[in-house]
């Protein structure tokens, strides 16, 4: 199923194209600094200077640990809740993956502080503890908190990618197993999850990148050595005009390419695809009451720590004054008021601009995935490479080279310029998620089986039928996975929209949000901002879920929780 | 740079969109300051004048510069407004900001030694800040811990663990505190004492509102704020206290007006509101909580509002503003590489010699006076400081590979004399007998 036409070729050209004037240009406006010597000319002093920094070597050592100890707690919280909702008969199992990606909606700053709140050196867990025993944990302390934090703010990556993986299997491999006597355990580790590493592996790689480029969650629990903070002290502090901080986001793309690379390739060595889809055949086991007790237990400790973030924002938005006490003292709604008021607007903003990148994005993530794994297109891997650079720009960086690269650019019918218009929301917005989209469109058409489509065509479907009527429709909880993580990051996404804001009115939720939380006086209204954002994202993936279960054509026990 | 290509995708892109209808003349102004400030102005300044309409941008410092700065001329917004003077330096030299005439007559040249406006005419001051403590009675009470009056109290044991400031180099306010402590106490004793502090801290936080904002919910015990920020919360009914201490700076925050702006003329409006009578008077709303230039309105302030006009703050210090910015770069890259990077191991060895100290109770000790030097000396000393070629390292073209690069070797000698000083002071402690 190897062949390459025309059409392909124009479609990924277009999208090499639009690549390369939304990413490559302005980024690229903007990381010449790292190789320019200051007279116009090239130079590789810059990351030499690099090199002899003893401080960016023990970022980049800080970096790796953390990024790989959050994979593997990650993996320890997503891994269970993943497969105990999609392969057994579980009571409220949609809510639990609705409730399970909630964490992603919160913008890191945020998420930090309400952590802060209930388990920082004064939150309500250490005051208990102090009370009780006299000790305290320092649970945000340094690396710990970084850990812990990101562990619980990226977990959903795992989640989303491998329940859409486990839907996917082919039951019949599963039964099989069980014929031959295998259950439990072994049934899961040496079936199930070897099965479904696409998925696994498509998330795991995510939350290992997110984590090593993140810049929000260490700087809010003030850790600086790491690499991507480096980068953003040195551009915003020392100034734009930094080289070293170029440098170090180079090394970061770089390195995001290389970790992209190895996944794609330990996926690549097997073949994952799978002949029918799971959700025909494949019963929804029953858990024995022992193990019921231990499932239901486990999920419910789990949730409770991941929405933790969520009950501190929830607390600080009813609350007038909390200060080193467990709970708030006086309750009041004042902060809704306020809100709703004011900010109406920027909550209609959110959606559309979101909405629509996370469109985009799925649209042409499903197409990359199809012409890289469909096609024998000479060059098409680079399409994937090219992206992957939008996942390792500090959103800063992306937003500078936007205003340099458009600016001045006049939209028709007298639009104004493009760079105050709501459109450089939805374009960069686009364009900085597309990675998300990009590995679950990925992941979804790995498992399906290039038979399918060759069936189609023989029984006289052309291409564009067959991509239509048999792989779209068999991607569909992939694509949908990536429609909501592309929706939910852009919702949070903070530094791009601080710079990109030209007017308030055109200002989205996490614009909003920011503003409030800087407020002195008390940061009641952002904290009911955020409670509006968690509960309509959580509503609509919820919707979203219940819509695939819906939809799912040969399945149609699944599903209903 | 033009990438036409890009161009004229944007545009075929454009072309299918609905247009989008221009707004009316409107004043936009980008500033870093808290929404209970800006929407004060906003309805007093649309309310005075009817046909006028305020835009306000809220950005950090760094990315309004960058705003601005990336805006073409024609586009850019009206005013800026903001804290940290320097800011306005950076603007100012990149010629982005236009002259306004001398302002309010009745607004003073200087408040102490402090010129109030900028003597190039580029921008004014538009309120007054002072540095300051603010603490969490509460948390203090719950920990039995004293509260501070000095900034020299705070190099006390009692109070490690319990304090917390922010880097300079990502607070401008941060730095004039720093800046003002060094030319208080001299560079020696000034940076000695610096250091005990920060070996004290909790947290060097990485945004000058994480100090605040850390005291007000309790997790820090005391912060280093700039007033308004301990006033306003005070205020609003947090359980704060907030102090000047004796050796403090007041210096203006300012606003500007942005050259190649829309509507120029708007822009002067605001700017000239804000320095009214009734503009200054706004700033006295108890969760503005600033300091008005305008001396006549401390008449209206409640019972006890501090007023710098020779009222009960008084600033010590004569801050030399010139000095302070010919040091600039490397004060701040000095406190990075001392204490911002080195954190943790700075603490460490607050910790060990205050160990030794409790263990041996007095007893004069060379090993502990040894490992307190270790720690307490400024890794450059005040001679050197003043050194025409390492300042003018720090201050070179960013783009200069060649400055970037000695640069990054000064730097990476500071970085590992400070972290082996502070590994030695620890085992020198351990062994004090």
């Amino acid at each position: 199923m190897t062949r390459t036409s025309p059409a392909v070729a124009a479609v990924a050209l277009a999208i090499a194209a639009f690549l390369v004037a939304f990413l490559i240009v302005p980024v690229a406006a903007v990381v010449v600094t790292a190789f320019a010597d200051g007279q116009g000319g090239f130079t590789l002093a810059h990351f030499a200077a690099f090199a002899q920094i003893s401080l960016m070597r023990e970022s980049f050592a800080n970096s790796l640990y953390v990024a790989g100890l959050t994979v593997a707690f990650a993996t320890l919280i997503a891994v269970p809740l993943a497969y105990l909702t999609v392969r057994f008969q579980f009571r409220g199992a949609i809510l639990i993956q609705t409730l399970g990606v909630l964490p992603l909606v919160m913008p890191a700053f945020v998420g930090a502080s309400a952590m802060q709140l209930l388990f920082g050196r004064s939150g309500s867990v250490n005051l208990i503890l102090k009370d009780a025993f006299g000790i305290t944990l320092p649970l945000m302390e340094g690396l710990n908190g970084v850990i812990f934090v990101e562990t619980l703010h990226y977990f959903p990556f795992i989640l989303l990618n491998l329940s859409a993986a486990l839907a996917n299997i082919d039951s019949s491999m599963e039964e099989s197993a069980q014929n031959l006597g295998s259950s439990g355990w072994r049934l899961f580790s040496r079936i199930v999850f070897p099965l479904a590493l696409p998925g696994y592996v498509a998330g795991a790689s995510l939350v290992f990148i997110k984590v090593f480029d993140d810049l929000g969650t260490p700087l809010v629990l003030n850790v600086t050595n790491m690499l991507a903070p480096q980068a953003y002290l040195r551009v915003t502090s020392i100034g734009i005009e930094d080289p070293i901080g170029y440098v170090i986001c180079v090394i970061l793309v770089v390195f995001s390419i290389a970790a992209m690379a190895g996944s794609w390739w330990f996926v690549k060595r097997r073949d994952y695809a799978v002949v029918s889809r799971g959700g025909a055949m494949a019963p929804r086991r029953r858990l024995t009451p022992w193990q019921g007790v231990l499932a239901y237990g486990w999920i419910a400790a789990v949730l409770f720590l991941v929405l933790s973030p969520h009950l501190g924002i929830l607390l600080l938005s009813f609350s007038k004054v909390w200060s080193f006490t467990v709970l708030p003292e006086q309750f009041t709604l004042a902060h809704y008021a306020t809100v709703f008021e004011d900010s109406t607007r920027m909550i209609w903003n959110t959606f559309l601009y979101c909405g629509l990148a996370a469109l985009f994005d799925v649209i042409i993530g499903t197409a990359i995935a199809y012409i890289v794994l469909r096609t024998a297109l000479p060059g098409r891997h680079l399409l994937d490479h090219l992206v992957t650079v939008a996942l390792a720009m500090p959103g800063v960086v992306l937003g500078i080279g936007y205003l340099r690269t458009f600016r001045g650019i006049e939209l028709p019918f007298g639009g104004g310029a493009l760079t105050a218009s709501w459109l450089i929301f939805v374009l960069a917005y686009a364009v900085r998620r597309l990675p998300y989209a990009l590995r679950s469109c990925m992941a979804a058409l790995q498992q399906v089986h290039p038979s399918l489509e060759e069936a189609a065509e023989n029984l006289g479907a052309n291409r564009w039928r067959t991509i239509r009527r048999v792989v779209v429709p068999l991607m569909a909880g992939g694509i949908l996975a990536g429609f909501v993580t592309s929706f939910i990051t852009a919702a949070v996404e903070i530094s791009e929209t601080i710079l990109l804001t030209s007017r308030e009115s055109l200002a989205p939720m996490s614009y909003g949000i920011y503003l409030y939380m800087q407020s002195i006086a008390g940061r009641g209204p952002g904290a009911a901002l955020g409670v509006i954002a968690v509960v309509l994202v959580a509503v609509g993936t919820y919707l979203s879920h219940r819509f695939v279960a819906a939809n799912a054509p040969q399945n149609p026990t699944g599903g209903k929780p | 740079m033009t990438f036409p290509p890009a161009r004229r995708i944007a545009l075929a892109l454009a072309a299918t969109l609905v247009p989008l209808s221009a707004l009316a003349d409107t004043v936009t102004v980008v500033t870093s300051f808290p929404k209970e400030l800006t929407t004060a102005y906003k309805k007093a300044f649309e309310a005075r004048y009817p046909g006028d309409k305020l835009e306000i941008l809220n950005k950090n410092t760094a990315a309004g510069i960058a705003y601005v700065r990336e805006q073409p001329a024609g586009s850019r917004p009206e005013v800026f407004w903001a804290s940290a003077p320097d800011a306005f330096e950076v603007l100012s030299s990149a010629k982005l900001l236009a002259k306004i005439g001398p302002g309010n007559p009745a607004i003073p040249a200087k408040v102490g030694n402090y010129p109030v406006n900028d003597p190039e005419g580029f921008y004014r001051g538009q309120a007054l800040a002072g540095y300051g403590l603010m603490w969490n009675t509460r948390y203090l009470k719950a920990n039995n811990v004293p509260e501070p009056k000095e900034w020299a109290d705070l190099v006390k044991p009692v109070y490690f663990g319990h304090l917390a400031i922010s880097s300079p180099s990502r607070s401008g306010t941060t730095h004039l505190t720093v800046e003002t402590i060094l030319q208080g106490e001299g560079w020696t004793k000034g940076w000695a004492q610096m250091l005990a502090i920060t070996g004290n801290c909790a947290a060097i936080t990485e945004r000058s509102f994480g100090v605040p904002d850390g005291v007000s919910n309790g997790q820090f015990g005391i912060g280093l704020v700039i007033d308004f920020f301990g006033l306003a919360a005070k205020n609003s009914g947090m359980p704060v206290e907030f102090v000047y201490p004796s050796v403090t700076a007041i210096v203006p925050a300012n606003i500007a007006l942005v050259d190649g702006s829309k509507s120029p003329e708007g822009g002067k409006r605001f700017i000239e509101f804000t320095l009214s009578e009734e503009g200054q008077t706004l700033l006295l709303q108890k969760e503005i909580s600033r300091l008005p230039v305008l001396p006549s309105i401390y008449a209206k302030a409640p019972a006890g509002y501090p007023n710098p006009f020779g009222g009960k703050i008084q600033a010590k210090v004569n801050f030399d503003s010139n000095l302070s910015e010919s040091r600039y770069y490397v004060v701040l890259s000095m406190f990075d590489q001392m204490v911002t990077f080195r954190h943790k191991e700075l603490v460490a060895a607050t910790k060990a010699i205050l160990d030794a100290e409790k263990r041996l109770g007095g007893k004069p000790s060379p090993a502990l006076e040894e490992a307190r030097k270790l720690v307490l000396t400024p890794v450059v000393d005040e001679k050197q400081a003043a050194d025409k070629q390492l300042l003018a390292l720090f201050k070179a073209k960013k783009t200069d590979a060649e400055a970037s690069k000695a640069k990054a070797k000064v730097e990476e000698e500071w970085a590992t004399k400070v972290k082996a000083n502070y590994a030695k002071a620890v085992e020198l402690a351990n062994g004090a007998k």
